[in-house]
């Protein structure tokens, strides 16, 4: 009864507690259980309190019970990346500075997540102010890839992804400044979508880069994904960026994955040196399967996408250094050293020291620097341009094209501590994902299949013009379908039944057929 | 103490240059970029909420009444008004910074290339407006401790209230050319912008509650010099006096200094009512502000039809319209002048609108109610009788109701909150008797009484008929129309 709870979908779930089959207490039990029984070597959560999350599903159940009409996935668990702020629930964003501290509000994303009868499971880990890209900068824990624990979930979301791929929660929320929601989809094979910016509401979320930050869906399919899509999404007035326009029919999409006549334009510049060749060979994989399906797939050429994560790594640590001023230890979080002889600004000074780690260190100090009188125009100023000279890259490959396609990342999973020692390697990992966030279009990662190289997870990128969210869906929906057939089931299932996978404890009676073997790659390229 | 040279003996050697930054409180209902009130003299940090606290996770949204009011003010100072602008992050820390940036605008102010005329002594000076751009006010912090200041203060405290005030932000360009007049025309100038801001309903413009604040540059180059000096910031000046006081001390200080052959430091200097200034904040070593554009806001872009519709709603001119009032109430200038120097101008006014002459709306406004108020402690406007009440008591005066004596008790009657004008007049009884009946039969009784009067008046001694007014008076307690009385009284004695 249990693993089966655990290995539903989300809509699954939404339906049969709809029809009163399943409660959202027993579901809420189930996945309580999984985090009690699992977490201790997956370190997804940074926060779980049994009675909290019950409480929320006992509201729920009792508002159905009294013939409330909820959406679909009322009663369905979700974990919620700790960078969003819950009223009362501890709030960290992954930092020793905001440790203890209980926000009197509730993030946009938040209240509409809790009036669609969702239940918050958990607090998920993510690295230190959402800055980085394998969870490892979190200040509390290191969080385990579920495919293989030694390795890294993706960041700054590895939380949420490693809560979906070790069954501990079938929906979870992110965000995406450079890539923090499809990365960590990609290396977990999970779906993780970041709608167009202003699509969601900032308000509440704890601020990386505002101008690049997008809250969006973490599933474990693609209808899942876009039925949260639907529930978060939407014009809100407490935040200035935020679209007042419709939700594109992401929903519709999602059940549609009609490709026929959609033309898909590869990246010529997404690709090539510095990917893996397994993550190559899924990648082109994909695109037969959508080719099967009536798409028509032609190559792009984005000339100003190779500058892209060098001018993202000066306006986002610009944006960064006046975000974090305000962590100065007067109102809330950490104080250090307020002995009654320090000044304030030493007391600001060492808390700031002690309670932030060091990749937000280096990001304020390079932000600090790119914004600095007499550097503003040579930094600032030129990453601005080249952040235009991008926007023209997609709107003119928007003219031929209906999406546009890449590897999510050039890698699969690296090993925990493989990376920590060389900053540039880790920025490498958000190579493909960067372009979208510089732009404020949408963009999704979904899986397309197992390295051969290494039996990781792979993921693939779709990026869609400016609220033509629902294009992601499609295309996704299509590649599920098609995969999916070829696969005998998710590749989740394939995990869930695997003896790689026995230590979640959800193999279910009917065993997925194992994977047919990997093809060996035809054209294997140095990394 | 600081050297100063006489002032004459400045002049004569140097020219002064003025900058004056001038900051206007809003009063909108609410904040800047959040919905709590915008109000003075609160529960400290009462209206605070997660925007204006600057919590983790909170975001801005334009409040559009203050752009509203900020164009308009642009307007009025003869501004161009942006068709697109940003706002912008000024960065540094302080603890009466909630987000440590402050929310303003860089380089793209909402108004920009205005002027201000302004008159002093019959010489009119043309004071050219650089930009007037939106900003939010910072926190306040109290110092506790002996000094008040924050240097030996046991600990602060600080108070969010004011955190996401709007405010405008009006800086002139380096204004020359006034020589010995400096420090007039900077005070003619503030008090131009404190009559506009007053005239568009924008703002309070109470100085010493710091809703207009006014941060005045100087700097002097030696006569038949085009090369400006290095300047000083005095701030701290909270009131127009203050402003002339402060000039005045500043040019007489640098004076000093440049006229030993000295050097000028650039400085923030803070003003003192006992009448000096002392360094504040050493401005050499500029503090790098780190300006960027605003992520968390879209740009403000007012539409030109908008802009014109403002426009359309702008008040007269305060100083046209001081000519045109003048004019037509027909009073002397000294009258006038009394009357803009009692802040009276708009009372009466509207005093004037609701009916009454202006020789009575000024008599009550600048008498009676100006030692009230006086009293009081408060200003004439807050005396608590409105222009319409006021009219309403001249009514009652000139309808022969009551008398000049009673309508002071009925403006009495009327402040202890009894009711309106009639009210109070039904109220308290106080009613001229006019009723012949009555006040013949008190003649009779005071002929009476006073057999000496009378006979006197008899006479043709008609001005002994004085203390027989007088007992009449006393007997009808007051409420009788003393020119009906003196009727009476020679009627029967003729």
């Amino acid at each position: 009864m249990s693993a089966e709870i655990l290995r539903a979908t989300a809509s699954e779930l939404g339906e049969r507690i709809a029809r009163r089959e399943l409660t959202a207490v027993e579901v809420t039990t189930a996945f309580l259980d999984q985090i009690e029984r699992v977490d201790d070597d997956v370190k997804a959560f940074l926060h779980v309190d049994r009675a909290w999350s019950l409480d929320q599903a006992r509201v729920v159940d009792a508002r159905l019970d009294a013939g409330e009409k909820l959406g679909p996935l009322a009663g369905v668990p979700i974990a919620v990346k700790d960078i969003f702020c819950t009223q009362g629930v501890p709030t960290t964003c992954g930092s020793k500075i905001l440790e203890g501290w209980l926000p009197p509000y509730n993030a946009t994303v938040i209240d509409r997540v809790r009036n669609a009868g969702l239940v918050m499971i958990g607090k998920a880990n993510m690295d230190e102010f959402a800055m980085g890209s394998s969870t490892e900068n979190s200040a509390f824990q290191v969080t385990g890839n579920p495919w293989d624990l030694e390795r890294i979930p993706g960041g700054s979301g590895g939380g949420s992804s490693a809560a979906l791929a070790s069954f501990q929660a079938p929906l979870a929320l992110g965000t995406d400044t450079g890539g923090s929601i499809r990365q960590p989809a990609a290396v977990t094979a999970t779906v993780g979508v970041k709608p167009t910016y202003g699509g969601t509401s900032r308000y509440g979320v704890i601020a990386m880069a505002s101008s690049l930050d997008q809250p969006g869906p973490c599933a474990r399919t693609v209808l899942d994904a876009a039925l949260l899509h639907e529930v978060i999404c939407g014009h809100d007035p407490m935040d200035s960026t935020s679209i007042d326009a419709p939700v594109p029919a992401v929903v519709d999409a999602a059940r549609s994955g009609d490709v026929r006549g959609l033309r898909i334009g590869v990246v010529k510049e997404l690709g090539g040196n510095g990917y893996a060749p397994g993550v190559e060979q899924r990648f082109r994989e994909a695109l037969d399967v959508l080719k099967a399906q009536g798409a028509e797939i032609v190559e792009v050429s984005c000339p100003h996408f190779k500058y892209a994560l060098g001018a993202y790594y000066l306006i986002m640590p610009s944006e960064v250094s006046s975000n974090l001023a305000r962590f100065d230890a007067m109102r809330y979080g950490l104080r250090v050293g307020d002995d009654g002889v320090n000044t304030v600004e030493d007391v600001m000074r060492l808390t700031r020291g002690a309670g932030f780690g060091d990749e937000v260190k280096r990001r304020i100090i390079i932000g600090t620097y790119a914004l600095s009188s007499g550097y503003y125009d040579a930094y600032y100023g030129s990453a601005q341009k080249v952040r235009r000279l991008i926007a023209e890259d997609f709107d003119a490959a928007f003219t031929q094209v209906d999406v546009l396609v890449s590897p999510s990342t050039p890698t699969t999973a690296f090993k925990q501590g493989e990376r920590t020692a060389d900053p540039l390697a880790m920025y490498m990992s958000d190579l493909c994902t960067i372009p979208s966030n510089m732009a404020g279009n949408a963009s999704a990662s979904f899986p397309c299949g197992l390295a051969p190289e290494d039996g990781l997870p792979v993921g693939f990128q779709v990026m869609a013009p400016v609220l033509a969210d629902d294009r992601l869906y499609r295309v996704g929906a299509a590649l599920e379908r098609g995969l999916e057939a070829s696969w005998g089931g998710s590749l989740l299932d394939h995990l869930a039944d695997s003896d790689a996978g026995a230590y979640l404890g959800v193999r279910t009676d009917v065993a997925t057929p194992p994977l047919a073997e990997p093809v060996e790659a035809s054209d294997a390229r140095e990394i | 103490m600081d050297e100063l040279l006489d002032y004459d003996e400045a002049m004569a050697l140097f020219d002064p240059v003025l900058g004056l930054e001038v900051h206007v409180e809003l009063n909108t209902a609410s904040k800047m970029f959040c919905g709590c009130a915008n109000h003075f003299g609160a529960e400290p940090n009462s209206n605070t909420c997660p925007v204006c606290l600057g919590l983790p996770g909170a975001l801005p949204a334009v409040n559009a009444t203050a752009i509203e009011s900020a164009i308009r003010i642009g307007l009025s100072l003869n501004c161009d008004i942006a068709t697109w602008c940003r706002f912008a992050r000024k960065n540094y820390f302080y603890p009466d910074m909630t987000k440590d940036f402050q929310t303003s605008q860089y380089d793209e102010p909402l108004c920009f290339e205005g002027h201000v005329d302004v008159e002093v002594d019959g010489r009119t000076f043309r004071i050219a407006v650089e930009r007037a751009h939106m900003e939010e006010d910072a926190g306040k912090l109290v110092h506790a401790g002996a000094s008040g200041r924050i240097h030996g203060a046991d600990y602060s405290l600080v108070d969010y209230n004011r955190a996401g005030t709007p405010l405008i932000e009006i800086v002139t360009k380096p204004v020359r050319g006034t020589g010995s007049m400096a420090p007039q025309v900077a005070k003619a100038y503030v008090a131009a912008l404190r009559d506009t801001m007053r005239a568009l309903g924008v703002s309070d413009v109470k100085m010493e509650q710091g809703s207009l604040r006014c941060d005045a540059n100087v700097s002097l180059m030696p006569k038949g010099s085009d090369v400006l000096g290095t300047r000083t910031e005095t701030k701290n000046v909270n009131s127009l006096r203050s402003i002339e006081a402060a000039l005045t001390y500043e040019i007489r200080r640098q004076a000093a200094i440049l006229a030993c052959g000295g050097r000028v430091k650039q400085e923030t200097r803070m003003w003192h009512e006992e009448g000096y200034t002392t360094a504040g904040r050493s401005k050499e070593e500029a503090e790098d502000y780190r300006y960027f554009p605003e992520p968390d806001l879209v740009p403000v872009a007012p539409s030109r039809e908008w802009v014109e519709q403002l426009r359309s709603t702008l008040p007269e001119n305060p100083a046209a319209k001081r000519v045109r009032l003048a004019a037509e109430w027909g009073m002397t200038e000294r009258e006038f002048g009394d009357v803009l120097a009692a802040d009276a101008l708009d009372l009466i006014e509207a005093t004037v609108a609701a009916g009454a002459s202006p020789a009575s709306a000024r008599k009550w406004w600048l008498g009676e109610l100006a030692r009230v108020a006086n009293a009081e402690g408060v200003e004439l406007a807050a005396v608590g009788l409105t222009p319409a009440q006021v009219a309403e008591v001249q009514g009652l005066v000139d309808g022969g109701v009551v008398n000049d004596k009673l309508a002071r008790q009925v403006i009495e009657g009327v402040l202890a909150g009894e009711g309106s004008p009639a009210e109070v007049v039904e109220r308290r009884g106080l009613k001229v008797v006019s009723d012949d009946g009555a006040l013949s039969a008190a003649v009779d009784a005071a002929i009476a009484a006073d057999p000496d009067a009378a006979a006197k008046i008899r006479d043709g001694k008609v001005a002994a008929a004085g203390a027989l007014i007088g007992s009449v008076m006393k007997a009808m307690r007051g409420q009788a129309d003393a020119g009906r009385v003196r009727e009476l009284i020679l009627e029967k004695l003729s």
